[in-house]
């Protein structure tokens, strides 16, 4: 008798999904689908509006990452408004938007490492549900709790000191921003009271690193044989081979490092990216258009990006990742929950590259836009927290919106969460007939890896409690747990 | 008015979706209010969502009043105490409930500020800019509620429990 095993939501991950296990009569595990469960179409919704009300309407997406959005929407209608393809901003209309975006990185970062996958850690797969989270920290590690929240609260407060206010904030506008950064706004950032100032910050991000590194060190098997497959890895890089998250050039290397998107400009995406339908799930499966479906998917988010660029621009960040990289030998590192110690990488050089612009003059400059040649066609792309994301506008004569596609970073790695689940329902649920409470967590805890924001991919909506219901092959419920 | 008392409206929910705005509608509406009546000690602050680190805000205030929309089956607004809870841990994070914010604020920064909740009625949630016109009134009644007991109870905050701000 075949089973169904349905585990839904995910916990602990931004959003909602559903992951269905199908089981053959033996036991073993046939098929696994990680499913989304609503649609809400903003692609649709946006075309017919003004195209200057994109970078402000598009962070309605989610609540979660709604500076990327802003970012993203905003480069691509530089292209619109003349202003370039995110290279011809003047000097305080980049860095505040980087000075944004560095913010809105380290933030996310942090809420995802401390609050989401520090209690998997601290108290294992199949530790008590009721300790693994925040609070379950703070009773283990009370200063490793305090630092997630006091760092979160710092990106927040970059965020907002840029962004213009915390909910739709307008810093970013087309061709440029809407505000500098006062001497006032800077010192608050760079000099605030312990411990809500830059120093600290690296301080933390360094500390954060040296307790995943000692968590690795004393689970080394478990971390690096979890959910480790090969794959192919997207990312944007600076066009010297530098990571950069706001601008550059798009890279793609194989499971062995080899160039198989050789800096690209991301305008021309459609010549390189397609997104395949599959009729059991709302979310789409982009794939490198060379190598078809079944070569060319690839991962995004830190483990890509650490695979793809040649090094980290900050010295700090710079020497984790000499040892991150040597770890593999130089070779692109293809194990699911080393995206947590490329996560904590990227903590560390965002908090580098706040403070230094945080100390540039030219935030303080006024020169805040600039204007070209209008244009009907723009592409906007950087790398959000959880990886590559695009936005594609159009519009007509009358500056309305008449095409909108967006692939969100969640989107970009739909295809190895689906083959993480996969991978550990066999490693966890082969030849059993119940499912434990540390087996559940397992397959989430691969999908937790990715960071994923399923309501901002599927731009869903509500809640739902946590079930799981097996089905056999006629069709029938034969059990059905919740929590 | 008692200006020792440090208070926190804070006010959440999606802008763009119509009557989710109520409650940063109601914290701008209680800021300028503030701001008239030269009440320095009541400060709002607005967000999408509660998170985490809200905690670290809350536990500097002696009174915090969290202002959200609601779909559920109620009057105009409900008015209600909030307690600490651990009950209903959040595993999502990315946005936690008011009693959950209390729970970490107490846990990481030892302090447990009175708090209490309004839920205000909301009925259309689109996607556009506006309350609807049954939500403005609600909005309209609540923020008369709230700056009345806000009054009350700061004047004479030493002598009323929290229970007298319950509706």
């Amino acid at each position: 008798m075949s089973k169904k095993i349905t585990i839904e939501p995910v916990t602990r991950v931004e959003g909602h999904g559903k992951v269905t296990i199908y089981m053959d009569d033996q036991n073993n595990v046939r098929e696994s689908r990680l499913h989304i469960v609503e649609f809400r179409g903003f692609e649709r919704f946006v075309q017919g509006r003004p195209y200057w009300e994109m970078p402000v309407l598009v962070q309605r997406l989610c609540g979660i990452c709604p500076v990327s959005h802003h970012l993203a929407a905003a480069k691509a209608l530089d292209v619109i408004v003349g202003a370039g393809a995110g290279d011809g901003l003047t000097a305080v209309g980049e860095k505040m938007r980087r000075l944004m975006h560095y913010g809105q990185f380290f933030q996310s970062h942090v809420l995802h490492f401390f609050h989401l996958s520090s209690p998997d850690f601290l108290f294992g797969f199949d530790g008590d549900p009721l300790k693994r989270n925040i609070i379950g920290v703070a009773m283990e590690n009370r200063e490793l709790a305090v630092q997630g929240v006091m760092m979160r609260k710092f990106g927040q407060e970059v965020i907002r000191l840029t962004a213009g206010k915390k909910v739709h904030g307008t810093g970013a506008v087309p061709g440029g921003i809407n505000k500098n950064l006062t001497i006032e706004e800077r010192d608050e950032l760079l000099k605030g009271p312990d411990p809500m100032n830059a120093d600290k910050m690296v301080e933390w991000s360094v500390a954060a690193l040296d307790f995943f590194k000692g968590y690795h060190k004393a689970n080394r098997k478990m971390v690096d044989e979890f959910a480790a497959f090969p794959s192919n890895h997207l990312s944007m890089v600076r066009k010297d081979g530098a990571f950069d998250i706001y601008h550059g050039v798009l890279r793609a290397v194989d499971a062995e490092g080899k160039i198989i998107l050789n800096d690209v400009d991301y305008q021309d995406y459609e010549n390189y990216i397609e997104e395949e339908v599959r009729d059991w799930s709302y979310m789409k499966f982009p794939y490198l258009k060379e190598y078809g479906k079944e070569q060319g998917w690839y991962r995004v988010g830190p483990l890509a990006r650490l695979n793809v660029c040649d090094f980290m621009p900050t010295p700090l960040a710079q020497k984790e990742f000499e040892e991150y990289k040597a770890y593999t030998n130089g070779k692109p590192n293809n194990m699911s929950l080393h995206y947590h110690w490329a996560r904590l990488i990227e903590v560390l050089h965002c908090a580098e590259v706040i403070r230094d612009l945080l100390n540039d003059p030219d935030l303080q400059n006024e020169d805040l836009v600039v204007k070209g040649e209008k244009r009907h066609r723009g592409v906007g792309v950087l790398e959000a927290p959880r990886g590559t994301l695009f936005h594609h506008y159009e519009i007509n004569d009358d500056d309305l919106v008449t095409l909108a596609n967006l692939i969100v970073s969640t989107t970009n790695n739909n295809e190895p969460m689906n083959r993480a689940v996969n991978h550990t329902a066999n490693a966890m649920l082969n030849g059993h007939t119940e499912i434990t409470e540390g087996m559940m967590n397992a397959v989430e805890v691969a999908i937790r890896a990715y960071d994923p924001c399923l309501s901002c991919a599927t731009h869903a909506l509500g809640q739902m409690p946590l079930e799981i219901t097996m089905i056999n092959n006629e069709n029938r419920i034969v059990d059905h747990k919740t929590k | 008015m008692n200006k020792k008392v440090k208070v926190l409206v804070y006010g959440y929910g999606n802008p763009g979706r119509q009557d989710d705005a109520l409650g940063i509608e109601m914290a701008e509406r209680i800021k300028e209010w503030a701001e008239k009546n030269h009440f320095d000690n009541i400060e709002t602050d607005t967000n999408y969502q509660l998170n985490v680190e809200d905690a670290e805000k809350v536990s500097k205030k002696d009174v915090v009043v969290f202002v959200d929309a609601t779909q559920e089956d109620i009057h105009e607004f409900k008015f209600s105490r909030l307690q600490p809870s651990s009950e209903k841990v959040e595993f999502s994070m990315h946005s936690v409930s008011p009693d959950y914010v209390l729970h970490v604020c107490k846990e990481l920064f030892n302090k447990t500020p009175k708090s209490c909740q309004m839920a205000i009625k909301g009925y259309r949630w689109d996607f556009k800019e506006g309350l609807s016109d049954n939500a403005k009134l609600n909005l309209e009644q609540a923020f008369q509620y709230l700056t009345r007991r806000l009054e009350q109870y700061i004047d004479t905050q030493v002598h009323y429990p929290i229970s007298m701000l319950s509706k």
